[in-house]
Parts: structure tokens; sequence; C-alpha cells
């Protein structure tokens, strides 16, 4: 199983991540060579199986919704990179 | 005065009740050997000796107020108990640094979280602060919790205290080392696909991964959501029980977080094993294994026997798929609990023009390797047109792993078997080659796959002087089996009191 650098190029752009050529070259070979790995595992008859999404042992808990405080906004912002007062700030999304 | 650090936790508790020496003294002597053998060793990515000073202060000012008031030496006069303290106070604890300390610098070991101050407390680190415990600081660990080995941390590798040019296991790296070099009596470490086990066993120290569900997530910086556990290591299987009694329990912050009631574990001195059931899974001991890790589990197996312990051979004919089924799994939560990291709220951000660039060049920049390959990994596993051949698949084949956990537990009580099939390997033995860095974990992963508690424990050294440890699992939500099984073979084996020759 041998992905193209087209496809590690597209899992890249998924995943926004910024890839040199060199690195993309390397994850090229080095992903084939864990998926191919992972092709055992098509021995396995699992039709009847269902999946574990989940080892938890009860149900979603839940809760009435009522508002209740939260952090403050200083808190909130102590990491930003870069900030206002109130909000993040970030260059445009759109062009 | 004795040896601080040398110390146990049974020993400390009344002492510092005492007022023999203060919980300051005792920090400091702490903050002294850490000090001297830091820079060799490299457990720590942040130290709070401020903090840690700070703690201590208050919890010397309650002790004092309590002697003063004819208190802790005190006891109840119909139960004869001590009066209630906190459970640990001013006992110091390291903390690793994928778990939220309040204002204090958090890196899950990565340079996308450089500055990183989180603004609140895991739960797990509130519970142990509320019990009085003094932070030393944040252990070292594989970025993300991603590694079996701190090779992969963003700010430097640990060193294994036994041997320097080996490591320390991973990811809990640091933690495992913090506790083996006694820089900390005890040590807070999370366990997604053997992290607290693998290094427990490298570094000759007792580390419990408990039930999934049954330690709050809330404030671990997470990795694999369906996977990750907060875990414990210490000198014994006393000092983690004491650390396990206090983490555990129902968290509201935590929607995964079981609710399931939490009795106090009691160990008892006096223990024996008898018409206890303990299941050896073959699997776990096929070829690949190095033979003295092999033969000194055997022999630990055969202590728990002449302890009345009855021996069984029970299969888990899955085993061999867990490390696919892990690192197509892991890595696929990983994806998207890893999405978050974008240069827009915390950390780092790189220079660009437009907020997609900002996003690609941020992580491109400051995720490492390991990690950005296990992203790569996951968003295929998840991608249109593969999901059901790869992650749909693992989903499938993890309940089969289960599936044999369950059928093994109509059989037997526990299961005994390696942590690892090696001893501490060297520093850089598995660069380039990611897969044989994943198989190391085929003894640990099944555990966190099926949801289990596992602890492991040393027996033994190989020739070289490297720990071997063993590790117990048990049905879900049965840590007292584990810790007390454990705990009657640490009251007739030596091996959790050996220490590495250090140079102070």
């Amino acid at each position: 199983m041998s992905l193209t650098i087209e496809e590690v190029s597209h899992i890249a752009n998924l995943a926004r991540l910024e890839l040199s050529e060199d690195e993309l070259n390397r994850f090229r070979g080095q992903l084939s060579t864990i998926l191919d790995y992972f092709q055992q595992l098509e021995s396995l008859d699992t039709a009847m199986v269902p999946p574990t999404a989940s080892v938890s042992a009860g149900q979603t808990p839940l809760r009435t919704d009522q508002t209740r405080s939260g952090l403050s906004l200083s808190e909130l912002l102590h990491n930003a990179p870069e900030s206002d007062e109130r909000l993040f700030r970030v260059p445009p999304i759109f062009e | 005065m004795p040896n601080l650090t040398s110390l146990s936790i049974s020993e400390l508790i009344p002492a510092l009740r005492r007022g023999e020496f203060s919980s300051r003294e005792l920090t400091e002597a702490y903050l002294e050997r850490i000090d001297i053998l830091e820079p060799k060793l490299k457990a720590f990515i942040t130290l709070s000796p401020d903090l840690a000073l700070e703690q201590a202060d208050a919890a010397d000012k309650k002790l004092a107020d309590l002697r003063r008031s004819g208190g802790p030496q005190q006891s109840e006069p119909e139960t004869g108990q001590l009066i209630e303290l906190p459970a640990l106070l001013g006992i110091p604890v390291a903390i690793k640094d994928v778990l939220a300390t309040k204002g204090v610098r958090t890196t899950a070991g990565s340079r996308i979280l450089e500055n990183f101050e989180p603004p609140y407390h895991a739960t797990a680190v509130q519970r142990l602060i509320t019990a009085g415990a003094v932070i030393l600081g944040k252990t070292n660990t594989d970025e993300f919790a991603m590694g079996s080995s701190t090779e992969n941390s963003g700010y430097q590798t640990t060193h294994n205290p036994w041997e320097y040019t080996r490591v320390p296991g991973g990811s809990s790296g640091g933690s495992a080392a913090v506790v083996a070099a006694r820089m900390a009596p005890l040590a807070l470490g999370t366990d997604t696909g053997g992290s607290v086990r693998q290094p427990a066993s490298f570094c000759g120290v007792t580390g419990l991964k408990p039930t999934y569900g049954r330690v709050s997530r809330y404030g671990l910086i997470a990795y694999g959501s369906s996977l990750d556990v907060v875990g414990a290591l210490g000198r014994s299987v006393e000092d983690v029980a004491a650390v396990f009694n206090l983490i555990a329990g129902h968290d509201p912050k935590d929607a995964t977080s079981a609710q399931y009631p939490t009795p106090e574990i009691q160990l008892d001195k006096h223990a024996t094993l008898k018409n206890l059931r303990v299941g050896v899974p073959a699997e776990y001991f096929e070829s690949g294994i190095q033979p003295e890790v092999e033969s000194v589990v055997h022999e630990a197996v055969t202590h728990l026997e002449t302890l009345g312990a009855e021996i069984q051979e029970i299969h888990l004919p899955h085993t061999k798929y867990a490390v696919p089924v892990y690192y197509l799994i892991a890595p696929a939560e990983a994806s998207a609990n890893l999405a978050r990291f974008d240069g827009v709220r915390y950390g780092p951000r790189a220079e660009a023009d437009t907020m997609w660039d900002v996003f690609r060049k941020t992580r491109g920049e400051k995720f490492g390797r390991e990690v950005k390959r296990r992203i790569m990994l996951g968003t295929y596993a998840l991608s249109a047109g593969y999901y059901d051949a790869y992650y749909g698949k693992a989903q499938k084949v993890r309940t089969l792993i289960r599936r044999d956990f369950e059928a093994a537990f109509e059989k037997v009580d526990l299961l005994a078997a390696p942590v690892a099939p090696t001893t501490a390997f060297k520093i850089g033995g598995h660069s380039g080659n990611p897969l044989s860095m994943y198989l190391e974990d085929i003894f640990t992963l099944p555990a966190n796959l099926a949801g289990v508690p596992g602890l492991a424990f040393p027996v033994g050294f190989d020739s070289e002087g490297l720990p071997i440890g063993m590790q117990l699992m048990g049905p879900h939500f049965q840590e007292n089996l584990l810790l007390m099984a454990a705990h009657a073979y640490q009251q007739v084996t030596d091996w959790h009191k050996r220490e590495p020759a250090l140079d102070i």
C-alpha cells in the first residue's frame, strides 16, 4: 500500500499541517509502511461484531440547562498571542 | 535528622504530624536533591519551588495549629483513629506535564504550548492540593503523551536513573525517573497505551493505570479520549494506593467519569492470596521477549503461587492485533483532539497573512515529528473513503480484544504478565523506525483498549542491572484486587526498595 505524494499532501492539508518537501517524502515512506502493517486486520472476520466506541461504563450524564459562571475574560485572554480587551485578534479568514 | 528524601509516605505522615521536621524542611530537602540530579537526569520541564515552599509553609501552619490544639497525635476516644487531617498534608509530589496546574506552565511536552499557563487545575491535581500536597514541578513527557521513551518531548530526553544512556520509558518517563531517583515520593502520570506501566517497569517503580473513567480527565490535555487514564507512580503499592484513594471518583466536569462507587483501598499487611485465581496469558510470552524478562516474570508468578494464588494458563487470542488497532484509534482521536492547537487562543503563533496559513505554519513549525506523523495517520484513517476500512475496522477489532478479557475474567480473577518485551532500551535505539517503537507497546496496549486497570511493579533485574516489571490486570473497577495482590508480594520481596546508585 503505497501512498502518493499527492495523497500525503492532501492529508497534510486536511490536518492543516505545513510540511516541507523533505517531510512529505519521509512521511510518505513511513505512513505507507505503517498502513501496510495494518493490513493484517483484514484477516479478521468482524462482520457481526459491533464497534467499541467507548469503554465508558455509564450513559451520557445530563444537567439542567442553567447558566453558570465560567472563567473571566482576562483569564481566557491570558495566553492569547494577540488580543484586545475582549477578543482574540487574528488575520482575515476571507480574502 | 534522618535523610528526609529516603522516608516513605507512611513514615513521613506521622513524623510531620509530630513535628519531627517541617514540610518546609522536607520540601527543601527534595528541592536540593533535584538541584543536584536534574542537570543529568532532566526529568522536569518546569520546577515550581516558590509555589512548593508556599504550600509547604501553609501545611506547616495547619500542622502547628493542630498540635497547639492538642491535635494530630491525639486519637478519637472511641475508635483510636488519628484525628483527620488532609491525607497528604505537607507531602511533595510531581505532576506529569500533560495535567493542568493553575498558574504553572503546562506544555504537554510540546513547543506549541511553550508558555501556556492554565487558568485552572486538573481535577486530579486539585484533589491532591486539597489533600495538602506540595507541587514540586511538572515532569517531562513525550509530546502530547505520544511515545514510549520521552525522546519525543519537545524539550529534552529524560535519562534512566539506573543507567544514564538508556531511556526511562514513556510517556510518563519524567514521573517514573523522579520517583526512582527519589526526587519526589509520588508522581502523577497518564496511561493511554502503557505510559504509566512501561516507565514504571523501566525505572523499577510501582505504577497504577486505573480503570478508564475512574479518575477524572478534566484538565488532562487530551490525546486519545477513549483511552487516556490518569495514574500514579510511587515507590510502593502502599504509596500508589494512597494517591489512588485521593484522585479516584466521579467528577461531574468529566462526562466520561464513572459513577461507580470508589471505596477506600485498605491494604492488609497479612493478606494471603489463597483462592485468588491468576491467569498467565500465553500470547504475552511468545517470541520477541527478552529471555531474562520472561524468566524473571515467571519467577514472580511462582512467588504469587507460594503466597497461595492458583495459577493457570489462559489465552487472549487477539493480543497481537492490539498494535494496529491502537495505532489506528489513538491517532484518529488525537487528530481531532489536537485540532485546537492553531495559534489563535494560546501558544505561539507563526507569522502569516491569512488565517489558514496561521494554522498551517504554527502547527507545521511547532508540532514535533511523531505528533505530526500520528495526526497524519489519524486524519487518513478517518478520511472519506477510508473510514470503514481503517478506523471502523479497528473499532470492531477493539471489541474482540475487550471480549478476550471478559472471557478470561470468567475463569480467573487477575492476569499476570510482563509489562514490556525488553528492559530499558538505549536512547536513540529506535530512531528512524517508528514502527519498531510501536511494537514495544504490545503488552500494555490491550488494557487501554479494553479499559481495564493495570498495575506494574518491580520483580527483578536483568544481568545489566536494569529493572524488570510485571503487571497485574483485572476486571473493570477491581483496582483493589490488583493492589492487594501486589502489596502481598511486596511484603515478602524487596525489589521495590532498591534504588539506583546516583552521585550525590
